[in-house]
């Protein structure tokens, strides 16, 4: 009983974490149609922010300026790295993304050198539920990681902007015959992505009060893989494979004699799911328009 | 005077001249078109004007403002939107969010529900699917969505890319009675059609276009009559 419950409060809980970054890949790619492959160093960013500022001791301001900043970074890096490049090859702004990735984290390196970062965010401490003792900081990031995601839905459902952004990840062309301002929509979508990228640090360091350069590579990778699963461009799909992603993790390190294979299950599902299902879970077949 | 004045336009894709230099104007009011056949750079010239291809050379002038290098999206808050080629309504919305998108840029939100009762109206295969998801719909409902989710944003200028593509024959007069409607109560009409006939009938000056070129122009009429129109657009 115990383990179930903790396994699924936990699973729930790093799924929520990993669908909140899967939702920033998911949204620019349905939006800007590309491999932000540099989203998980974002994470990095607001991790370091958040350590910057814990100097002044308040967690609130800690993570609003690190909202603030990767909203900043994320602009940035669009107008300066990926919109020149609107209309290239593909694969120039894929590799152009992945050397974003590095100079971040190289820069991070530079500046706050490569040993491990400590850094207590806030201790929310345990409770006991059905005489299991749980830690109140996965229940608190689920519950933030929930709240964002029905947020982000009505957005996109019924908001004006919300709305245009789904019709530029239609179809750009009639979207600007709206009047829709797709540089301006694709701004917006970064920002989203980057501050949801933010708050993904900020659980990181909830579970593990520790940072370096890297902290973004592998949930990065991870996302990727549930945005994938999911069916890349879609919203929900984001959300469904990263609680999945999340919920197989967990339960895999429980089970001893997989557990140091986690990772590769996890990879695996990727592959398998790609051969039966290529288009994800959501992911809809889109035809191309020339 | 003219709404839309476009002077010695050309378009390239890469190093292809697909309009080589055209010039054509359309008046307050009128009903134009542009006939050609395949590949003569009638989407072209539909696209260039409205900012969806860039221009290499020449001016586009729409209501008293240089648009030649103005984004889409500013082009169609002036006041000038297009039914493009295809339809490309939103597929994944539905019937009415595809006309709430109409009138997305529609500074002034409180005419919207008048305007979409005016369009269900109209349309009334709309109204009976208002929540049905776009991309479900019939050919002919899916043309009839793109013209209503053009007019949700009163364009002083609509432009319209084959509407008739691909629908039944019954189909094709409803929809050029609709445009002969639409301009009636005040829309200036740019048409470009493969149906030479029908678009010439309903149409009060004409052009012809052949390899990015503008070989002919007159009204409707004498294009209609005209021997070169005959033989190579209207079958005889």
């Amino acid at each position: 009983m115990e383990l179930i419950l903790s396994t699924l409060i936990n699973g729930l809980s790093l799924g929520g974490i990993y669908a909140m970054i899967a939702l920033g890949y998911t949204m620019v790619y349905g939006i800007a149609k590309m491999l932000n492959f540099a989203h998980g160093d974002i994470i990095m960013v607001g991790g370091y922010t958040i350590y910057v500022f814990m100097a002044f001791g308040n967690p609130v301001l800690a993570v609003a300026m690190a909202v603030f900043f990767c909203v900043l970074l994320g602009i940035t890096v669009e107008k300066v790295a990926y919109k020149p490049l609107r209309g290239a090859s593909p694969l120039a702004v894929l590799i152009t993304a992945i050397g974003v990735s590095y100079l971040l984290q190289s820069l991070a390196q530079i500046v706050f050198g490569s040993a491990n970062k400590m850094v207590m965010v806030y201790d929310f401490g345990s409770v006991s539920f059905l005489g299991v003792t749980l830690q109140m900081s996965a229940i608190v990031t689920l519950a933030v990681t929930v709240a964002v995601m029905a947020a982000l839905t009505l957005f996109v459902k019924y908001t004006r902007l919300g709305r245009a952004m789904v019709a530029v990840s239609e179809d750009k062309g009639a979207a600007q015959l709206m009047g829709i301002n797709v540089n301006g929509i694709i701004t917006i979508t970064f920002a989203i992505g980057s501050a949801l990228a933010a708050l993904a640090g900020l659980f990181y360091l909830l579970k593990a009060p520790s940072i370096s350069s890297t902290l973004g590579a592998m949930p990065g990778i991870k996302a990727f893989t549930a945005a994938v699963i999911g069916g890349i461009g879609s919203i929900p799909g984001a959300m469904l494979g990263g609680i999945l992603l999340g919920m197989v993790e967990c339960i895999s390190y429980k089970i001893t004699a997989i557990a140091p294979y986690t990772d590769a299950i996890e990879f695996s599902i990727l592959i398998i799911i790609l051969l039966v299902r290529p288009t994800g879970f959501l992911g809809k077949k889109r035809r191309e328009k020339v | 005077m003219a709404l839309l004045e476009v002077q010695n336009l050309e378009v390239y894709y890469g190093v292809i001249c697909a309009l080589k230099g055209i010039s054509f104007e359309v008046r307050e009011g009128e009903i134009v078109t542009l006939i050609g056949a395949n590949g003569a750079g009638k989407t072209t010239t539909m696209q260039s004007t409205v900012g969806l291809i860039p221009i290499r050379s020449g001016s586009v002038k729409f209501d008293g403002h240089d648009i030649t290098r103005m984004p889409c999206h500013k082009i169609v808050h002036l006041g000038m939107t297009q039914v493009p080629e295809g339809r490309r309504i939103f597929q994944e919305l539905t019937v009415y969010e595809n006309l709430l998108m109409g009138a997305y840029s529609m500074k002034d939100q409180s005419g919207f529900k008048q305007d979409l009762e005016a369009v269900y109206t109209r349309f009334s295969r709309l109204a009976e699917r208002r929540n049905q998801i776009a991309g479900t719909l019939s050919g002919g409902e899916q043309q009839m969505l793109a013209m209503g989710r053009a007019i949700m944003s009163h364009p002083k200028l609509l432009m319209l890319d084959e509407p008739s593509m691909g629908l039944s024959p019954l189909l094709v007069d409803q929809v050029f009675e609709i445009i002969k409607d639409i301009n009636k109560d005040g829309t200036t009409i740019l048409l470009v059609e493969q149906n030479a006939g029908k678009s010439l009938a309903i149409s009060d000056r004409a052009y012809v276009l052949e390899n990015g070129k503008i070989v002919l122009t007159g009204t409707g009429e004498e294009l209609a009559n005209s021997e070169m129109v005959k033989k190579a657009y209207l079958g005889g």
